[in-house]
């Protein structure tokens, strides 16, 4: 690459909407700042009660869902919904579809489908149902919102100049469409009146149960999940320069990730009313998704065959590599945990929150990273990001956070199974539940710690954009090529 | 169409494809990944074979070993009620100050009512008994209702204005909001209360008329009518002339339920027990 020219340059004139990618971009990284504060200081309110500061609209029940809307939908959502924009152009070689009005109309109907949801959870608005809290009336601004969406990057994929869809593009419109049938399905509910903000929701009991687990697991599966994927299979190639490793993987795994995941919901009912028919099969297909989950890291980490020395230089490539680590790991780590046994152990507990931030933290927003810190260049048209050193200190320090995020959690989580499940010689509970609670604060210390340490990352990494779209260049030492580095030759 | 080439780092033909300058690779299925897949189906559908699994419009596929959580679950609490039988039987024929001459009972009584009283009553009373302002300690000699075993146990099992038909009740007139006594007054009997009780002033003559029938003559309390003993500086609803005054103006009255029909027979016994050894129990 000629470092003299900007990297956006578009050699290809079409003449792209990369406008709108720049919003998606800007508000990812705003709205992923205020998630991770907003976790920070969640986890801390676990350590020190005292920081619910005894007002409603501040306690960790109403905060909670803040932050888990703001780093899955917020930030998770503006980053998906900006890169599939940017993705959908270029492997298609077309401009959007529906053009900038269309592609500005999903953008802030989204923005305002965030707000109205914080607002209403802060005020005490919500269905009451785990990562779909928003009530009634946010769910059919959503529902229009998504459908524009659709309209927009299916319509791109129909329009195309390629002969073939691009696989990053099938994760994406999965991902749409799974995310459009969750959300309709498990938002099913009757308003108390049109000018009151209460519904309730159609099924109920176990069925009610269900169909939010179903919702709740593919959020997991294709928001967190396909979607990313769809992320990785662009941006991997694209910053190590590398063919991705292979074409027949990327269609078998996804056709088995699409077909399997959808019916492991009910592992996070286990040992409940659920029938026991149900619990089998939300098992049986956790378990027979490991490989389709670990094909998409096969052909993430593959992709760099002839590469690897690129890791050293780039740490841009590190962010996206590590992320298909903790993928690996966390999709391992999940199977294992829908195993009956094992949840008896792990379910209710903190491992199952050290676990979703295994997979949230280190693969949903260390790929995210990956994606940010190669776009913002390229969309701002500058030669290069500010400082690449900075980018390095944002990996390890937000690593270390991850690192101890998980570690406390595994501790407290398996130590607070132990607890509840322990008997004395006599037959009586050792442990009361508040003795539980209470062996956990040193664990909620450390783990609010670790949430400091992705703070700060991130908030090096909104320095270093700052300094980018302003056009500066950092002077500092570069990242030497290794003498033996593979050529292409 | 399709343009294959060969990726000259590992050999490997591309798909002939190209999108944004990226290109795919033809690498075959890794075998290993492929083998374990097959695995993981075989061991789901042996899985299916053993456990109830696929559902039809009315019912579903039992499985060979005809396992049921429902069924496990109840037979493990038949486990735990036949380990327990033994012991339950002797509690159920004893009284608790019959128990507690039985150090075998005693010993087994306080295990129970440690667990019991951690996961039932530490929410309100605190850990140990420590209490918190409106719930009294329990872990001092100081006894509203009474302190010896017998007195515990009838706390315990019907509560305190639980509604339930033997429970505790009383209640203290809301002296200043239905203006039974004048301000002066009420200043008054306050400041006698917190002086220890001292003193031949106003505060002595409204106390004598108006307290003494719940708290005793001398403050000390009535445990039979659940009159707080008032000359011991432990003040349930906080020290100082302010609460006293709050307190004599419109009283606070606690709620415990009663514990009857929530724990059986025997728990109530053991926590009782428990109770009982905390610190005070007369």
């Amino acid at each position: 690459m000629n470092q003299a020219t900007a990297l956006g340059t578009n050699p290809g004139a079409v003449a792209y909407n990369e406008e709108i990618v720049k919003k998606f971009v800007v508000a990812a990284t705003f709205w992923g700042v205020i998630g991770f504060i907003a976790g920070v200081f969640i986890a801390f309110q676990l350590a020190y009660p005292v920081l619910n500061l005894g007002l409603e609209w501040t306690t960790f029940g109403r905060l909670r869902p803040v932050h888990t809307s703001a780093v899955i939908f917020a930030f998770g959502g503006n980053i998906m919904l900006g890169t599939s924009f940017y993705v959908v152009q270029r492997t298609c070689r077309v401009p959007l579809f529906g053009g900038p009005m269309l592609a500005n109309i999903v953008f802030w109907g989204y923005q305002l489908v965030i707000v109205l949801a914080a607002l209403g959870y802060v005020l005490g608005i919500t269905q009451g149902k785990e990562y779909a809290e928003p009530e009634w009336y946010v769910d059919i601004i959503l529902t229009i919102v998504w459908v524009l969406y659709l309209v927009a990057f299916a319509g791109t994929l129909i329009i195309r100049k390629e002969s073939h869809i691009y696989v990053a593009n099938w994760f994406y419109l999965a991902f749409i469409l799974t995310v459009a049938v969750l959300h309709i399905g498990n938002g099913l509910a009757v308003p108390v009146s049109l000018t009151g903000a209460k519904s309730y929701t159609v099924a109920s009991g176990v069925q009610d149960a269900m169909t939010q687990w179903w919702y709740g697991h593919n959020a997991v599966g294709f928001f967190l999940t396909a979607g990313f994927l769809g992320l990785m299979y662009y941006f991997v190639p694209k910053q190590a320069e590398r063919p991705v490793y292979s074409y027949r993987l990327s269609i078998v795994h996804f056709w088995t990730l699409i077909f399997l995941y959808i019916w492991a919901g009910p592992h996070h009912l286990h040992y409940t009313a659920l029938p026991d028919w149900a619990q089998t099969l939300g098992m049986t297909f956790s378990i027979m998704l490991w490989m389709p989950s670990w094909g998409g890291m096969i052909n993430g980490i593959m992709t760099l065959s002839g590469a690897w020395d690129k890791l050293r230089t780039d740490p841009v490539l590190r962010f996206l590599v590590a992320a298909i680590a903790f993928y690996g790991m966390s999709t391992f780590e999940g199977p294992a945990m829908s195993i009956k046994a094992v949840n008896s152990l792990s379910h209710y507990t903190d491992w199952t929150v050290g676990h979703v931030h295994s997979g949230a933290l280190g693969w949903v927003a260390f790929v995210s990273f990956g994606a940010l810190y190669f776009l913002v260049p390229r969309l701002w048209n500058r030669q290069r990001l500010y400082s690449l050193r900075m980018v390095t200190w944002h990996f390890w320090i937000a690593t270390l956070g991850i690192v101890l995020y998980i570690t406390s959690m595994w501790i407290s989580g398996i130590m607070q199974g132990l607890m509840w499940r322990a008997y004395d010689s006599l037959g009586f509970l050792q442990y009361s539940f508040i003795e539980s609670v209470e062996a956990m604060h040193p664990y909620y210390v450390i783990r609010g710690s670790g949430g400091v340490l992705f703070l700060i990352g991130a908030l090096i990494m909104v320095y270093n954009f700052i300094k980018t779209i302003k056009g500066e260049i950092r002077s500092e030492p570069a990242y030497e090529q290794a003498p033996h580095a593979a050529s292409a030759s | 169409m399709a343009n294959v080439e060969k990726d000259a780092l590992t050999g490997t033909e591309t798909t002939g494809h190209s999108w944004d300058g990226i290109q795919e690779l033809n690498t075959p299925l890794p075998k290993w990944w492929l083998y374990t897949f097959y695995a993981c189906i075989i061991w789901a559908v042996g899985y299916w074979v053993v456990y109830p699994a696929w559902p039809s419009l009315s019912d579903y596929t039992k499985g060979v070993i005809g396992y049921s959580s429902r069924a496990e679950h109840a037979k493990e609490m038949e486990a735990v009620k036949a380990s327990r039988s033994e012991w339950l039987g002797k509690f159920e024929e004893a009284n608790v100050s019959d128990i507690v001459k039985d150090s075998q009972l005693l010993n087994y009584a306080m295990a129970g009512g440690r667990a019991l009283f951690n996961e039932n009553c530490a929410p309100c009373h605190g850990a140990g008994g420590q209490g918190a302002p409106g719930f009294p300690v329990l872990a001092d000699d100081d006894w509203l209702w009474g302190g010896t075993l017998e007195s515990i146990e009838q706390s315990v099992r019907f509560g305190i204005r639980s509604g339930h038909e033997e429970e505790r009740v009383n209640e203290m007139p809301k002296y200043g909001v239905d203006g039974l006594i004048t301000k002066e007054e009420m200043a008054a009997v306050a400041d006698y209360v917190i002086g220890g009780l001292q003193g031949d002033g106003a505060g002595k003559t409204v106390f004598a008329e108006q307290c003494a029938a719940c708290h005793g003559e001398d403050g000390h309390g009535l445990p039979e009518m659940g009159g707080p003993n008032l000359s011991d500086g432990i003040w349930l609803f906080g020290a100082g002339k302010d609460a006293v005054l709050a307190q004599l103006n419109s009283p606070k009255h606690g709620v415990m339920p009663a514990w009857q029909g929530r724990l059986d027979d025997v728990s109530i016994k053991q926590v009782s027990i428990y109770v009982h050894s905390l610190g005070g129990g007369q």
